[in-house]
């Protein structure tokens, strides 16, 4: 074993490691650094703190609750359209903010398709502002996060043990409790964790569908301590309290992590015969739509509020959409080189694989603040607006695309390390040679998201670009700050599509063979 | 390649203009959608210099900097924030005449020169709305079942400004009567543009934003279906402003700017690409659909030492009547 994980180069995975610490860490003390004076926390903050980790517990919880029998739908049934019926269920992850909830409302809201539905079924509309709205939101963003991350955990299943389960007789229910459940267990823990974490940073979705201040997150009292009281102290301090909550559930969840058996198999075509009976069909089927519809229905209401004013957008939003695509390349790029460079480096120092995950408990403003900080006596920060942009884009997305790539090169080190140790093959030609395909899918899965979370991120190119270098997101919230709402919606429909078509590529790309 | 660059740098620079005015502003005003451009255009006519607008969070980032910071001028001040600005010793007075102000009220202030304004108020669509509330008080005591959003005050300027209103129109009586409105509310939005989506989608019945919101509508989309409520009471005047930097190394082009902004080139482009009230422009020199609308007589406002003393007690009761 000790001699196969010297063949590993660890030197790049401890750089990007710094590089990540100095993002989520570094700025934030260097923010702190900044401040006049720490003022002290009042009850209000701690009943944002309260909220914060309330909601993300229940949202991290039912967004995995339901992912389960999704996925497991998802994973063994074929039918027509099933490749592209999954990556747009992942569409809502990467969608920006202030868009996602003009999708929803439009479904879920007062006037929205639901409650006219209930109207019409002689029912009363439902509300969706409250502490079941904020869920309903975070859920739609998270649920196509849980689900993909699942379905990657079943296709890692080997084919071998399902024939196996065949031969002694399995029902659906004894492959789930022999076959799947295994590999659930060794899963679930880290995905609840890293919905927990993103639903701790949420802040203008919370607050809109908390229907009111009763749903003020850490976040949204960063913002205001930050932009509205100046107090750069106390958005240190709160910086750091959600730094420590997510600490503390990124601990719980290493604890909670169960080992996971390597399976091995020969890659065979996943052939199962005990789920044809026609209740477990009916019951997949019933998954399947209803989280296509959950999903989806948000979407074609953007679809729809924005195609009419599509072709009338001006020349400046296509603009924004060019330097948005080039940022959102250049930090899926990024992101797959950090990670590779970190899962490598993880199978020798374990610990590096929960620096990687720090950036998700940063707040994207302490972040942008702490960068500028660190920029501005030397440089212009609108010249390197684009490059930070990308830079933190892909160190945001790290957490996402380690959880992905992670697993899968441990995987793979675990099956055919020896091997190629006994080859002699190491350092690049291991990695080109027995790596890469092998991880492929979650490659191009993490490529996909990578660049599709750098789309739809606003982030912190506010605080570097210039007027003339606004990113697509940028140029979104403009047009609704100008009260052109329909062109608004149009541009966040080109946003959607580029988005989702980014996504497509890469994921395809990774895919093609499977 | 070097030379090739550092020749296109000379071009350039020898082209337009040894240092432009830097100002900072904020993200809306620099935009295409919003008055920076033609203002830009318009002041370079008349100086025969460059204007460079650097836009984002205006006073987060001027502290920041500190007096390391590039700007020569920064427009687009609130009048609730200026005691913060103030406060930094950054700015320098402007020394422009400032008698040809059309304010509702007296404005005397030697360092924040008034450049457009606007009265917070409750838009709604009159289709659906047919007899609006006529007072603050109205609007919170109805029994109507009027659905609004509004902008939470801790994160938006607007909705800083209905808590102060609120509090001057109902004194003590602030957090009781601000009960009374929490379940009007549909919900509280992080930012303006938020809130006014679903409104303009109509997820509400009204939303808090101007009373110049319907002029958009009208001039630029000829939908004449939104009003704004008038309010006995009065509206809560919000104001933007300009200041000049210490530390500029361009004091003379940034003086000629500050003049520029009491100017009527300046002052004519307000109305129809900020959706405002221009701050020196006599009401019979607007565009005739600003000056059909509905205009409030009586004039809400909080100088800043008011407005910094009042703030947090104001929005702890809003935030209190609001959590219930």
């Amino acid at each position: 074993m000790a001699h196969r994980i010297l063949a590993i180069t660890t030197w790049p995975g401890l750089i990007v490691a710094g590089l990540v610490t100095f993002f989520s860490l570094g700025t934030l003390l260097s923010v702190g650094l900044r401040a006049d004076g720490f003022s002290a926390l009042d009850p209000f903050d701690w009943a944002a703190v309260r909220f914060t980790v309330v909601q993300a517990f229940w949202s991290a919880a039912l967004s995995i609750a339901f992912a389960i029998p999704v996925a497991r739908a998802l994973a063994r049934r074929k039918f027509w359209g099933r490749k592209a019926l999954i990556t747009l269920l992942g569409a809502p992850f990467i969608l920006p903010v202030i868009v996602a909830i003009l999708g929803l409302t439009a479904v879920f809201g007062r006037g929205g398709i639901f409650s006219q539905v209930l109207i019409w079924a002689g029912l009363e509309p439902i509300s969706i502002y409250g502490f079941h709205g904020v869920l309903l939101a975070h859920v739609f963003f998270n649920l196509p996060l849980a689900t993909r991350l699942l379905l990657q955990g079943w296709a890692a299943i080997p084919a071998e043990q399902f024939r196996l389960g065949e031969t002694l007789n399995f029902s659906s229910h004894d492959s789930f409790y022999h076959i799947e459940w295994p590999m659930l267990r060794g899963l679930i823990s880290g995905i609840f964790a890293i919905i927990f974490l993103i639903c701790t940073t949420s802040f203008a979705v919370a607050l809109t569908f908390g229907g009111g201040p009763k749903a003020t997150t850490v976040e949204l009292a960063i913002y205001q301590a930050f932009k509205f009281d100046f107090d750069i102290g106390k958005a240190a301090l709160l910086a750091s309290i959600q730094f420590v909550i997510c600490g503390v559930a990124a601990v719980l969840s290493l604890w909670l992590h169960l080992p996971q058996a390597i399976m091995a198999g020969h890659d065979r075509v996943v052939q199962r015969f005990n789920i044809s009976r026609v209740d477990i069909r009916m019951l997949d089927f019933l998954w399947i739509t209803l989280a296509t519809l959950f999903l989806l229905l948000p979407l074609s209401a953007i679809v729809i509020q924005g195609s009419q004013s599509f072709f009338l957008l001006p020349e400046t939003v296509w603009l924004a959409a060019g330097r948005s695509l080039v940022t959102a390349l250049g930090s899926a790029v990024l992101a797959i080189v950090f990670s590779l460079a970190l899962a490598l480096a993880a199978l020798k120092f374990r610990w590096l694989e929960g620096v990687g995950m720090l950036s998700v408990a940063a707040s994207p403003l302490v972040m942008g603040t702490g960068l500028f900080i660190c920029v501005f006596p030397f440089i212009d920060p609108a010249n390197v607006a684009l490059l930070i942009t990308a830079l933190v884009n892909a160190v945001m997305s790290l957490p996402f695309v380690l959880r992905a790539i992670g697993p899968a090169v441990r995987a793979t080190e675990a099956r055919f390390g020896p091997l190629s140790d006994s080859l002699g093959l190491v350092g690049w030609a291991r990695l080109r040679l027995v790596v890469l395909p092998r991880i492929r899918a979650p490659l191009g899965f993490s490529a996909g998201l990578a660049a599709a979370l750098s789309m739809g991120d606003l982030g912190v190119v506010t605080l570097f670009a210039r007027p003339d270098g606004a990113t697509l997101p940028l140029q979104i919230y403009r047009l609704m700050g100008a009260y052109r709402m329909d062109q608004a919606a149009a541009a966040a429909l080109l946003l959607l599509l580029l988005s989702l078509g980014l996504f497509y590529i890469f994921d395809r790309g990774g895919r093609a063979n499977a | 390649m070097k030379y090739s660059l550092s020749l296109a740098a000379c071009l350039t620079a020898s082209s337009v203009f040894a240092d432009p005015l830097t100002v900072y502003a904020p993200d809306y005003f620099g935009s295409e959608w919003g008055p920076g451009p033609a203002i830009e255009a318009a002041f370079e006519e008349t100086c025969g210099c460059d204007i460079e607008y650097v836009t984002g969070d205006l006073l987060p980032r001027l502290l920041l900097e500190g007096e390391r910071t590039n700007a020569d001028v920064a427009i687009g001040f609130n009048s609730d924030v200026t005691k913060k600005a103030r406060e930094s010793g950054l700015f320098v007075p402007h020394g422009v005449d400032t008698s040809a102000l059309t304010l509702p009220l007296d404005w005397s202030d030697d360092t924040f020169l008034p450049f457009n304004w606007s009265y917070t108020a409750f838009v709604y669509d009159n289709t659906k709305i047919d007899t609006p509330p006529t007072s603050f008080s109205e609007l919170v005591n109805s029994d109507q079942d009027w659905k609004i959003a509004i902008q939470d005050p801790r994160t938006s300027i607007s909705g800083l400004a209905l808590i102060l209103w609120g509090k001057q129109v109902f004194g003590d009586n602030a957090e009781t009567e601000w009960a009374k409105l929490a379940p009007k509310v549909t919900t509280v939005t992080k930012g303006w543009s938020e809130a006014y989506g679903l409104f303009t989608d109509g997820e509400v019945d009204m939303v808090l934003s101007y009373t110049t919101s319907p002029a958009y509508h009208i001039i630029a989309e000829e939908d004449e279906t939104k009003s704004a409520a008038l309010f006995d009471e009065g509206h809560y005047f919000m104001v933007e402003l300009a200041a000049k930097l210490k530390t500029t190394d361009q004091p003379e082009l940034a003086d000629q700017f500050m003049a520029f902004i009491m100017d009527e080139k300046f002052q004519s482009l307000i109305a129809t690409s900020n959706w405002s009230y221009p701050a020196a422009l006599p009401k019979d020199q607007w565009p005739t659909e600003f000056s059909d609308l509905n205009y409030p007589d009586k004039a809400i406002f909080l100088n800043e030492d008011e407005a910094a003393e009042l703030r947090d007690e104001a929005i702890a009761e809003w935030r209190t009547a609001f959590s219930q």
